[in-house]
């Protein structure tokens, strides 16, 4: 399956910023299952300063802004070609090490709640449990736009009852982690069936399982990834692989807005 | 004339009663690396001399380093010694308070931390000289170059493949449960492969040829512009000290410095390397050395806020626009380096940096993340880590470290508590430490619960009889508690160590407190040529 995406982030700023950098990490990673055909990223409003792979193989690309700009729009587009691993990423790449993966982050860190859900998990295997804590995390937080702050942790999340793919991500994570097992944060694109028009980029997580290696969970949509999930940046939580994270000068206010279509091409 | 010599010092029987009585108790900080003033807390009260010399504790002679055990002035200290006792008290008095004008002069200050406002301070200055002969040297020399080179190589290790901790030498867990490992670092190739351009070996030495390691500093150690303005009021106020002795110089500091940083720039920088320093600005403790050191190399001392990421490079703001930095000498700690990696309160670092860092646009000294090879839990693995990258026996002895994980130790600790300092791994700024002959029954106690719930958290050390050197006081020479730390720079081009260091002393009489936030002095310190 072929997908045609295009995903443009458009930054209003109330006044002029002075000087400030992005770090962009919009590049399809290289995964199993997944090839990209094309890719451009442009930045309109800004220069592109270094790009680098970081600690977790994502792509990073530097911009820095133009002088005095008011207005900055971040575009990816191509195409990439999926196909069927049932979710599967395979064997861990990188020098990351496994470890890693197991440290609580602020965002991970599980406390009263997390622990709880994970004393009800039950399964024969760790890839049984892991599903079934994927499903008690579905049942624990109600998907809701809106409502959500981009800081909760996964605590937060838990205490509120309802969040979105962010916060199921976090969730999972910071439990699949109490259970010693790895875990990380992905963020990518997700086509929704029968919709071009994405109202958002998507996240969800994967877990370590000896055996199988990287395995993904979509907690919000209740299933493992599939050939409509493009994989664009992975980390330990949402700080580390957010599509854009920004620094910069002056006291403008900052308004975004994002438009993403992710289209099938047979 | 009044002559100097037969006050405090000489006799053996003036200096080791005094010691005797107090046993003196190491207490180091590790642990709080930041940007607080650090270095060593010994201790010696007379509450802890009291429950030491009750309980009968075996009695450790203390070492001058001039004068031996026995009193008999030592080698490397005869031809100082012949000057001096020709020498007039008063004309010394009059010269030690020459000194302390001078430094107000240059203005060489500190700031104390934990006041309400930052308070400027003097740091004293001691005129008697810390000799050390060539021979004596050597030995140290080898042993701190071995020691920074197993370093470097641990930190690339670490933050590559890992070999260490899959060898079973370190246990993961010191690695994985520790703050100061940055996972912004994996992967990462430093330019020239160097990650500790700068390292301060601090050393304590407990007899003739008894040195030990107390400390690594492979973050941003300070303490070189003090060296070198000691050094340099010695020459001005005893020439001719200079004409009877050969001392090797230090004054080339500066130069080897930024030498040693040009030689690490990035790959393909051509022409010759722009280096700068970056300071977190004037209301820092160390502000004073990072403007001297600059200065004295001929490089920019610059802010955050004078940097930006321009055409792929940290560039500095000049009066004729952006210029490229190859080289940054940065006296900012990790955390506060790069608002956008790191710490996203901080307004002292560069938000980009690590960036264009990773992209192998600038060189950073010293390398980000090598708090994980200075780090308290480290410390007591560094035998075994100069061990498995160089193949050869450490040279520097570490002090002696019970690890209460493991079980013999563990056992050992318990048995011997009243006369050990047990520390927490993790901790910092002495928390939760127990200072055994100075402990109560009640605390013991307390401690051996902690011990045997959580042995893994913690570690011991013995107490250290620390060396001592005369001081230049009133009443004439009096024998005080030293330590030392050299100065190492490391470029593909090699290790330099350079010949001496910063020798730190305790001004109060018994006193084993020798940093400066607590009253420490200083001294010029001699490598004698051969």
């Amino acid at each position: 399956m072929r997908l045609l995406i295009k995903h443009t982030t458009r930054y209003d700023y109330s006044a002029p910023v002075p000087y400030g950098v992005q770090q962009i990490r919009l590049s399809p990673k290289p995964t199993r299952g997944q090839v990209v055909r094309d890719w451009k990223i442009t930045v309109e409003g800004g220069q592109q300063q270094v790009v680098f792979d970081d600690h977790h193989r994502n792509h990073v690309i530097l911009f820095s802004f133009e002088p005095e700009v008011t207005q900055l729009v971040v575009r990816a587009e191509g195409i990439v070609e999926m196909s069927d691993t049932a979710g599967v990423v395979g064997v861990h790449q990188g020098l990351a090490p496994l470890w890693l993966f197991q440290k609580p982050t602020e965002h991970t860190r599980a406390g009263k709640g997390c622990r709880e859900l994970v004393r009800m998990v039950e399964g024969d295997s760790d890839l049984e449990k892991l599903h079934d804590l994927s499903t008690r995390v579905h049942g624990a937080i109600a998907y809701e736009t809106g409502k959500s702050e981009i800081a909760w942790s996964a605590e937060d999340a838990l205490a509120a009852g309802h969040g979105v793919c962010q916060d199921h991500a976090h969730v999972f994570i910071a439990c699949a982690r109490a259970m010693g097992l790895p875990a990380r944060y992905v963020s990518g694109y997700l086509r929704m069936d029968g919709q071009d028009e994405q109202s958002a980029t998507h996240a969800w997580a994967e877990a370590h399982v000896d055996g199988l290696g990287w395995v993904g969970f979509d907690v919000s949509n209740a299933i493992s990834p599939d050939t409509r999930y493009v994989r664009v940046a992975t980390g330990l939580d949402y700080t580390e692989a957010a599509p854009i994270v920004g620094h910069r000068y002056g006291l403008a206010e900052e308004r975004m807005d994002v438009s993403l279509r992710v289209t099938q091409q047979q | 004339m009044s002559r100097l010599r037969p006050m405090e010092t000489p006799s053996a029987a003036s200096l080791v009663p005094e010691n005797r009585a107090k046993r003196l108790i190491l207490v180091h900080f590790m642990g709080a690396k930041a940007a607080k003033p650090r270095g060593f807390i010994l201790w010696s009260e007379n509450s802890i001399a009291r429950a030491v010399t009750q309980r009968k504790h075996q009695i450790m002679d203390m070492f001058d380093e001039m004068h031996g055990h026995d009193g008999a002035v030592r080698r490397p200290y005869k031809t100082f010694d012949g000057w001096l006792s020709q020498e007039d008290a008063g004309r010394l008095r009059a010269k030690q308070r020459e000194a302390e004008d001078l430094f107000r002069l240059t203005g060489i200050t500190f700031n104390v931390y934990g006041r309400s406002e930052a308070e400027e301070r003097l740091i004293p200055f001691d005129i008697i000289p810390r000799i050390i002969d060539g021979r004596e040297w050597q030995r140290l020399e080898r042993g701190i170059e071995q020691r920074v080179r197993a370093i470097n190589a641990f930190l690339h290790d670490i933050y590559h493949r890992q070999e260490i901790l899959r060898a079973g030498r370190v246990p993961r867990e010191m690695i994985a449960n520790n703050e100061a490992f940055l996972p912004q670092m994996i992967g990462v190739m430093p330019p020239g492969g160097i990650y500790t351009h700068i390292t301060g070996i601090d050393l304590v030495r407990t007899g003739p040829d008894e040195f030990f390691v107390l400390e690594d500093n492979a973050r941003t150690p300070s303490g070189v512009s003090y060296m070198l303005e000691n050094r340099e009021t010695m020459l001005r106020m005893f020439p001719e000290l200079f004409s009877k002795t050969r001392v090797r110089p230090v004054s080339d500091y500066p130069r080897n410095l930024r030498r040693s940083l040009a030689a690490s720039a990035p790959e393909g920088c051509d022409g010759t390397p722009t280096v700068a320093v970056l300071t977190p600005g004037i209301f820092n403790s160390a502000y004073y050395e990072h403007a001297f050191l600059a200065d004295k190399m001929g490089v920019e001392l610059v802010e955050g806020h004078d940097l930006r990421v321009v055409e792929g490079r940290v560039a500095m703001r000049t009066t004729r626009g952006y210029r490229p930095i190859d080289v940054l000498y940065r006296r900012v700690d990790d955390d506060f380096l790069d608002p956008l990696n790191f710490n996203p309160e901080s307004a002292l670092g560069v938000p980009g940096i690590m960036d264009v860092y990773r992209a192998g646009g600038i060189t950073i000294a010293n390398a980000p993340g090598t708090g994980i090879s200075d780090d308290k839990a480290i410390y007591s693995y560094m035998p075994e880590i100069v061990e498995f990258y160089t193949g050869e026996r450490p040279i520097l002895q570490n002090v002696p470290t019970w690890r209460c994980s493991e079980k013999e130790s563990l056992d050992y600790v318990l048995a011997n508590l009243s006369d050990l300092v047990v520390k927490e791994v993790h901790g910092s700024g002495g928390y939760g430490m127990l200072i055994g002959p100075a402990a109560s029954k009640k605390e013991l106690k307390e401690f051996e619960r902690k011990l045997r719930a959580r042995p893994s958290n913690y570690i011991a050390q013995p107490t250290l009889s620390l060396s001592t050197v005369p001081v230049f006081t009133k009443a004439g020479l009096a024998p005080r508690h030293v330590d030392l730390r050299p100065f190492v720079l490391m470029s593909k081009d090699g290790i330099q160590v350079t010949p001496g260091g910063l020798t730190r002393v305790a001004m109060k009489k018994g006193s084993l407190v020798v940093n400066s936030s607590q009253g420490g002095g200083t001294k010029d310190t001699w490598v004698l040529e051969d």
